[in-house]
Protein backbone atom coordinates (compact mmCIF):
# COMPACT_ATOMS: atom_id res chain seq x y z
CA UNK A 1 0.00 0.00 0.00
CA UNK A 2 2.94 2.30 0.59
CA UNK A 3 3.72 1.58 -3.03
CA UNK A 4 0.41 3.17 -4.07
CA UNK A 5 1.04 6.39 -2.25
CA UNK A 6 4.41 6.94 -3.87
CA UNK A 7 2.71 8.40 -6.91
CA UNK A 8 0.50 10.83 -5.04
CA UNK A 9 3.14 12.03 -2.59
CA UNK A 10 4.61 14.62 -4.88
CA UNK A 11 3.00 18.05 -4.91
CA UNK A 12 1.07 19.00 -8.02
CA UNK A 13 3.28 20.60 -10.70
CA UNK A 14 1.50 23.97 -10.46
CA UNK A 15 1.94 24.30 -6.72
CA UNK A 16 4.10 27.00 -5.26
CA UNK A 17 4.92 24.90 -2.19
CA UNK A 18 4.49 27.42 0.62
CA UNK A 19 0.84 28.26 0.04
CA UNK A 20 -0.77 24.98 -0.99
CA UNK A 21 -4.55 25.47 -1.05
CA UNK A 22 -6.58 23.37 1.39
CA UNK A 23 -8.66 21.98 -1.48
CA UNK A 24 -5.52 20.60 -3.15
CA UNK A 25 -4.48 18.88 0.07
CA UNK A 26 -7.94 17.39 0.49
CA UNK A 27 -7.90 16.16 -3.11
CA UNK A 28 -4.52 14.42 -2.65
CA UNK A 29 -5.66 12.87 0.61
CA UNK A 30 -8.95 11.64 -0.82
CA UNK A 31 -7.14 10.08 -3.77
CA UNK A 32 -4.90 8.03 -1.51
CA UNK A 33 -7.71 7.20 0.90
CA UNK A 34 -10.04 5.94 -1.83
CA UNK A 35 -7.42 3.96 -3.77
CA UNK A 36 -6.06 2.15 -0.75
CA UNK A 37 -9.37 1.93 1.08
CA UNK A 38 -10.74 -0.16 -1.77
CA UNK A 39 -8.10 -2.81 -1.17
CA UNK A 40 -9.85 -3.65 2.09
CA UNK A 41 -11.93 -5.76 -0.27
CA UNK A 42 -8.92 -8.06 -0.80
CA UNK A 43 -8.50 -8.34 2.95
CA UNK A 44 -12.15 -9.21 3.56
CA UNK A 45 -12.00 -11.94 0.92
CA UNK A 46 -8.69 -13.34 2.20
CA UNK A 47 -9.84 -13.30 5.81
CA UNK A 48 -13.09 -15.11 5.01
CA UNK A 49 -11.14 -17.60 2.90
CA UNK A 50 -8.84 -18.17 5.90
CA UNK A 51 -11.87 -19.25 7.92
CA UNK A 52 -12.56 -16.18 10.07
CA UNK A 53 -16.20 -15.33 10.71
CA UNK A 54 -17.76 -12.12 9.39
CA UNK A 55 -17.57 -10.52 12.84
CA UNK A 56 -13.93 -11.58 13.35
CA UNK A 57 -12.97 -10.21 9.94
CA UNK A 58 -14.65 -6.86 10.58
CA UNK A 59 -13.23 -6.52 14.10
CA UNK A 60 -9.74 -7.17 12.69
CA UNK A 61 -10.04 -4.20 10.34
CA UNK A 62 -11.69 -1.96 12.96
CA UNK A 63 -9.25 -2.70 15.79
CA UNK A 64 -5.93 -3.56 14.16
CA UNK A 65 -6.20 -1.26 11.12
CA UNK A 66 -2.79 -1.77 9.57
CA UNK A 67 -2.98 -3.78 6.37
CA UNK A 68 0.14 -5.94 6.29
CA UNK A 69 -0.34 -7.03 9.91
CA UNK A 70 -3.94 -8.02 9.19
CA UNK A 71 -2.98 -10.17 6.20
CA UNK A 72 -0.16 -11.78 8.19
CA UNK A 73 -2.48 -12.54 11.10
CA UNK A 74 -5.20 -14.27 9.09
CA UNK A 75 -2.58 -16.12 7.02
CA UNK A 76 -0.94 -17.50 10.15
CA UNK A 77 -4.30 -18.47 11.65
CA UNK A 78 -5.29 -20.23 8.42
CA UNK A 79 -2.04 -22.22 8.54
CA UNK A 80 -2.97 -23.41 12.03
CA UNK A 81 -0.55 -21.29 14.04
CA UNK A 82 -1.23 -20.75 17.73
CA UNK A 83 -2.73 -17.33 18.51
CA UNK A 84 0.40 -15.91 20.10
CA UNK A 85 2.85 -16.83 17.32
CA UNK A 86 0.28 -15.53 14.80
CA UNK A 87 -0.04 -12.28 16.77
CA UNK A 88 3.75 -11.96 17.10
CA UNK A 89 4.29 -11.99 13.33
CA UNK A 90 1.56 -9.40 12.84
CA UNK A 91 2.95 -7.27 15.68
CA UNK A 92 6.49 -7.20 14.26
CA UNK A 93 5.09 -5.97 10.94
CA UNK A 94 3.32 -3.16 12.84
CA UNK A 95 6.45 -1.88 14.57
CA UNK A 96 7.26 0.44 11.67
CA UNK A 97 4.22 2.52 12.65
CA UNK A 98 6.07 3.65 15.80
CA UNK A 99 8.63 5.34 13.57
CA UNK A 100 5.89 6.99 11.55
CA UNK A 101 4.38 8.27 14.81
CA UNK A 102 7.70 9.76 15.75
CA UNK A 103 7.88 11.78 12.55
CA UNK A 104 4.21 12.77 12.75
CA UNK A 105 4.31 13.96 16.36
CA UNK A 106 6.94 16.53 15.42
CA UNK A 107 5.21 17.50 12.18
CA UNK A 108 1.61 17.73 13.42
CA UNK A 109 2.42 18.95 16.97
CA UNK A 110 -0.65 17.20 18.37
CA UNK A 111 -1.91 18.20 21.80
CA UNK A 112 -1.93 15.51 24.52
CA UNK A 113 -5.63 14.59 24.52
CA UNK A 114 -5.74 14.23 20.70
CA UNK A 115 -2.87 11.74 20.52
CA UNK A 116 -4.67 8.57 21.67
CA UNK A 117 -7.39 9.22 19.07
CA UNK A 118 -4.95 10.05 16.27
CA UNK A 119 -2.76 7.02 17.03
CA UNK A 120 -5.04 4.49 15.33
CA UNK A 121 -4.51 6.31 12.01
CA UNK A 122 -0.71 6.29 12.17
CA UNK A 123 -0.02 4.01 9.17
CA UNK A 124 1.86 3.99 5.85
CA UNK A 125 -0.59 6.07 3.84
CA UNK A 126 -1.48 8.82 6.32
CA UNK A 127 2.22 9.31 7.04
CA UNK A 128 3.11 9.50 3.35
CA UNK A 129 0.43 12.15 2.70
CA UNK A 130 1.25 14.21 5.81
CA UNK A 131 5.01 14.20 5.16
CA UNK A 132 4.46 15.36 1.58
CA UNK A 133 2.74 18.60 2.67
CA UNK A 134 4.58 21.94 2.76
CA UNK A 135 3.05 23.41 5.94
CA UNK A 136 1.81 22.20 9.33
CA UNK A 137 -1.75 23.20 8.50
CA UNK A 138 -1.63 21.23 5.23
CA UNK A 139 -0.05 18.24 7.00
CA UNK A 140 -2.83 18.23 9.60
CA UNK A 141 -5.53 18.39 6.93
CA UNK A 142 -3.80 15.70 4.86
CA UNK A 143 -3.41 13.38 7.85
CA UNK A 144 -7.01 13.82 8.98
CA UNK A 145 -8.70 13.51 5.59
CA UNK A 146 -6.59 10.47 4.62
CA UNK A 147 -7.23 8.90 8.03
CA UNK A 148 -11.02 9.38 7.95
CA UNK A 149 -11.41 8.30 4.30
CA UNK A 150 -9.19 5.28 4.67
CA UNK A 151 -10.71 4.14 7.97
CA UNK A 152 -14.28 4.33 6.65
CA UNK A 153 -13.55 2.74 3.27
CA UNK A 154 -11.17 0.07 4.57
CA UNK A 155 -13.78 -1.16 7.02
CA UNK A 156 -16.66 -0.92 4.55
CA UNK A 157 -14.78 -2.83 1.84
CA UNK A 158 -13.61 -5.40 4.40
CA UNK A 159 -17.27 -6.11 5.16
CA UNK A 160 -18.17 -6.30 1.46
CA UNK A 161 -15.20 -8.57 0.70
CA UNK A 162 -16.10 -10.95 3.52
CA UNK A 163 -19.74 -11.03 2.43
CA UNK A 164 -18.69 -11.61 -1.18
CA UNK A 165 -16.39 -14.49 -0.21
CA UNK A 166 -19.15 -16.12 1.80
CA UNK A 167 -21.54 -15.77 -1.11
CA UNK A 168 -19.26 -17.51 -3.61
CA UNK A 169 -18.30 -20.34 -1.24
CA UNK A 170 -15.07 -22.10 -2.33
CA UNK A 171 -12.58 -19.21 -2.38
CA UNK A 172 -9.74 -21.42 -3.66
CA UNK A 173 -11.60 -22.28 -6.86
CA UNK A 174 -11.69 -18.53 -7.53
CA UNK A 175 -7.95 -18.19 -6.90
CA UNK A 176 -8.53 -15.98 -3.88
CA UNK A 177 -5.81 -17.72 -1.87
CA UNK A 178 -3.35 -15.94 -4.20
CA UNK A 179 -4.57 -12.50 -3.02
CA UNK A 180 -2.60 -12.64 0.26
CA UNK A 181 0.85 -13.38 -1.22
CA UNK A 182 0.20 -10.87 -4.04
CA UNK A 183 -0.51 -8.17 -1.44
CA UNK A 184 2.73 -8.98 0.41
CA UNK A 185 4.67 -8.93 -2.86
CA UNK A 186 3.18 -5.55 -3.80
CA UNK A 187 4.17 -4.12 -0.40
CA UNK A 188 7.65 -5.67 -0.58
CA UNK A 189 8.62 -4.72 -4.15
CA UNK A 190 9.21 -0.98 -3.61
CA UNK A 191 11.34 -1.76 -0.53
CA UNK A 192 13.88 -3.83 -2.49
CA UNK A 193 16.02 -0.86 -3.52
CA UNK A 194 19.49 -1.80 -2.33
CA UNK A 195 21.67 -4.85 -1.88
CA UNK A 196 21.04 -4.91 1.88
CA UNK A 197 17.27 -5.13 1.31
CA UNK A 198 17.65 -7.81 -1.37
CA UNK A 199 20.03 -9.91 0.72
CA UNK A 200 17.62 -9.68 3.67
CA UNK A 201 14.67 -10.73 1.52
CA UNK A 202 16.59 -13.66 0.00
CA UNK A 203 17.74 -14.93 3.40
CA UNK A 204 14.23 -14.55 4.82
CA UNK A 205 12.75 -16.58 1.94
CA UNK A 206 15.28 -19.38 2.51
CA UNK A 207 14.59 -19.41 6.26
CA UNK A 208 10.82 -19.12 5.86
CA UNK A 209 10.55 -21.99 3.37
CA UNK A 210 13.31 -24.17 4.81
CA UNK A 211 11.89 -24.13 8.32
CA UNK A 212 8.23 -24.47 7.29
CA UNK A 213 8.20 -28.31 7.40
CA UNK A 214 10.13 -28.57 10.69
CA UNK A 215 8.83 -25.85 13.02
CA UNK A 216 5.27 -25.22 14.34
CA UNK A 217 3.05 -22.98 12.16
CA UNK A 218 3.80 -19.27 12.55
CA UNK A 219 7.27 -19.78 14.03
CA UNK A 220 9.25 -19.95 10.74
CA UNK A 221 8.19 -16.35 9.90
CA UNK A 222 9.49 -15.14 13.25
CA UNK A 223 12.83 -16.90 12.68
CA UNK A 224 12.94 -15.44 9.16
CA UNK A 225 12.65 -11.96 10.70
CA UNK A 226 16.13 -12.55 12.13
CA UNK A 227 17.41 -12.14 8.56
CA UNK A 228 17.20 -8.35 9.19
CA UNK A 229 19.62 -8.16 12.16
CA UNK A 230 21.80 -10.89 10.61
CA UNK A 231 22.31 -8.98 7.36
CA UNK A 232 22.85 -5.70 9.23
CA UNK A 233 25.46 -7.41 11.42
CA UNK A 234 27.38 -8.85 8.47
CA UNK A 235 27.13 -5.56 6.63
CA UNK A 236 28.24 -3.64 9.72
CA UNK A 237 31.36 -5.77 10.09
CA UNK A 238 32.23 -5.35 6.44
CA UNK A 239 31.66 -1.60 6.62
CA UNK A 240 33.44 -0.99 9.91
CA UNK A 241 36.28 0.72 8.01
CA UNK A 242 33.86 2.83 5.99
CA UNK A 243 31.54 4.33 8.58
CA UNK A 244 30.66 7.39 6.56
CA UNK A 245 28.56 5.42 4.10
CA UNK A 246 25.96 4.65 6.74
CA UNK A 247 24.99 8.30 6.71
CA UNK A 248 24.15 8.31 3.02
CA UNK A 249 22.17 5.13 3.52
CA UNK A 250 20.04 6.94 6.08
CA UNK A 251 18.58 8.95 3.23
CA UNK A 252 16.98 5.88 1.70
CA UNK A 253 14.90 5.50 4.81
CA UNK A 254 13.68 9.05 4.59
CA UNK A 255 11.78 8.09 1.46
CA UNK A 256 9.88 5.32 3.18
CA UNK B 1 -11.66 -18.62 20.77
CA UNK B 2 -8.07 -18.79 19.57
CA UNK B 3 -8.92 -16.42 16.74
CA UNK B 4 -10.35 -13.84 19.17
CA UNK B 5 -7.24 -14.10 21.37
CA UNK B 6 -5.02 -13.52 18.33
CA UNK B 7 -7.12 -10.52 17.18
CA UNK B 8 -7.12 -9.04 20.70
CA UNK B 9 -3.37 -9.45 21.28
CA UNK B 10 -2.52 -8.06 17.83
CA UNK B 11 -4.91 -5.11 18.21
CA UNK B 12 -3.46 -4.12 21.60
CA UNK B 13 0.13 -4.57 20.39
CA UNK B 14 -0.35 -2.67 17.14
CA UNK B 15 -2.19 0.21 18.84
CA UNK B 16 0.51 0.39 21.52
CA UNK B 17 3.33 0.83 18.99
CA UNK B 18 1.35 3.46 17.06
CA UNK B 19 0.74 5.43 20.26
CA UNK B 20 4.31 4.92 21.48
CA UNK B 21 5.61 6.66 18.36
CA UNK B 22 3.51 9.73 19.17
CA UNK B 23 4.47 9.79 22.87
CA UNK B 24 8.08 8.58 23.13
CA UNK B 25 10.81 11.25 23.02
CA UNK B 26 12.53 11.29 19.64
CA UNK B 27 16.00 10.48 20.95
CA UNK B 28 15.02 6.88 21.86
CA UNK B 29 14.01 5.85 18.36
CA UNK B 30 16.30 8.12 16.36
CA UNK B 31 19.45 6.01 16.81
CA UNK B 32 20.71 4.96 13.36
CA UNK B 33 20.90 1.23 14.19
CA UNK B 34 17.33 1.17 15.55
CA UNK B 35 16.04 2.96 12.47
CA UNK B 36 17.93 0.67 10.11
CA UNK B 37 16.56 -2.40 11.84
CA UNK B 38 12.99 -1.06 11.88
CA UNK B 39 13.17 -0.36 8.15
CA UNK B 40 14.62 -3.80 7.36
CA UNK B 41 12.31 -5.88 9.56
CA UNK B 42 9.28 -5.54 7.23
CA UNK B 43 11.47 -6.58 4.28
CA UNK B 44 12.35 -9.87 6.00
CA UNK B 45 8.79 -10.53 7.18
CA UNK B 46 7.10 -9.69 3.88
CA UNK B 47 9.59 -11.78 1.89
CA UNK B 48 9.08 -14.80 4.14
CA UNK B 49 5.29 -14.39 4.10
CA UNK B 50 5.16 -14.05 0.32
CA UNK B 51 7.20 -17.22 -0.13
CA UNK B 52 5.27 -19.23 2.46
CA UNK B 53 1.85 -18.28 1.16
CA UNK B 54 2.94 -19.04 -2.41
CA UNK B 55 4.56 -22.44 -1.76
CA UNK B 56 3.19 -23.54 1.61
CA UNK B 57 0.26 -25.86 2.24
CA UNK B 58 0.00 -26.37 5.97
CA UNK B 59 3.50 -27.60 6.82
CA UNK B 60 4.32 -28.91 3.35
CA UNK B 61 5.87 -27.16 0.37
CA UNK B 62 3.89 -27.60 -2.84
CA UNK B 63 3.90 -26.28 -6.42
CA UNK B 64 0.38 -25.36 -7.54
CA UNK B 65 -1.54 -22.69 -9.45
CA UNK B 66 -0.62 -20.02 -6.87
CA UNK B 67 2.98 -19.99 -8.16
CA UNK B 68 1.81 -18.84 -11.60
CA UNK B 69 -0.65 -16.37 -10.05
CA UNK B 70 1.95 -14.73 -7.83
CA UNK B 71 4.45 -14.84 -10.72
CA UNK B 72 1.96 -12.93 -12.85
CA UNK B 73 1.55 -10.42 -10.01
CA UNK B 74 5.32 -9.95 -10.10
CA UNK B 75 5.16 -9.18 -13.81
CA UNK B 76 2.31 -6.71 -13.17
CA UNK B 77 4.45 -5.02 -10.50
CA UNK B 78 7.39 -4.77 -12.88
CA UNK B 79 5.03 -3.06 -15.35
CA UNK B 80 4.08 -0.60 -12.56
CA UNK B 81 0.45 -1.72 -12.39
CA UNK B 82 -1.60 -0.21 -9.52
CA UNK B 83 -2.03 -2.20 -6.30
CA UNK B 84 -5.53 -3.50 -7.01
CA UNK B 85 -4.58 -4.62 -10.52
CA UNK B 86 -1.61 -6.56 -9.13
CA UNK B 87 -3.85 -8.43 -6.69
CA UNK B 88 -6.54 -8.94 -9.34
CA UNK B 89 -4.03 -10.45 -11.80
CA UNK B 90 -2.80 -12.92 -9.16
CA UNK B 91 -6.35 -14.04 -8.37
CA UNK B 92 -7.44 -14.27 -12.03
CA UNK B 93 -4.39 -16.24 -13.19
CA UNK B 94 -4.61 -18.64 -10.23
CA UNK B 95 -8.31 -19.25 -10.85
CA UNK B 96 -7.72 -19.64 -14.59
CA UNK B 97 -4.95 -22.22 -14.14
CA UNK B 98 -7.09 -24.19 -11.67
CA UNK B 99 -10.01 -24.17 -14.09
CA UNK B 100 -7.81 -25.51 -16.91
CA UNK B 101 -6.04 -28.29 -14.96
Amino acid sequence: MAHETAHTERPEPGDTGGGKPDAAVVRDALGVGVAVGLSGFAFGVTSAGAGLTLLQTCMTSLLIFTGASQFALVGALAAGGNPFTAAAGAFFLGIRNAFYGLRLSQLLALRGPVRPAAAQWVIDETTAVALAQPTRRAARIGFTVTGVTLYLLWNLTTLLGALGAEAIGDTEAWGLDAAGPAVFLALLAPMLRGTVERATAALAVVLGLGLLPVLPAGVPVLVAALAAPAVLYVRGRRDSGRVRRSESRGNEEEQR
Amino acid sequence: MNVWIAIGVTAVGCYAVKLAGLLVPGSVLERPLVRRLAALLPVALLAALTAQQTFGDGRELVLDARVLGVGAAGVALALRAPFLVVVGVAVAVTAGVRALL
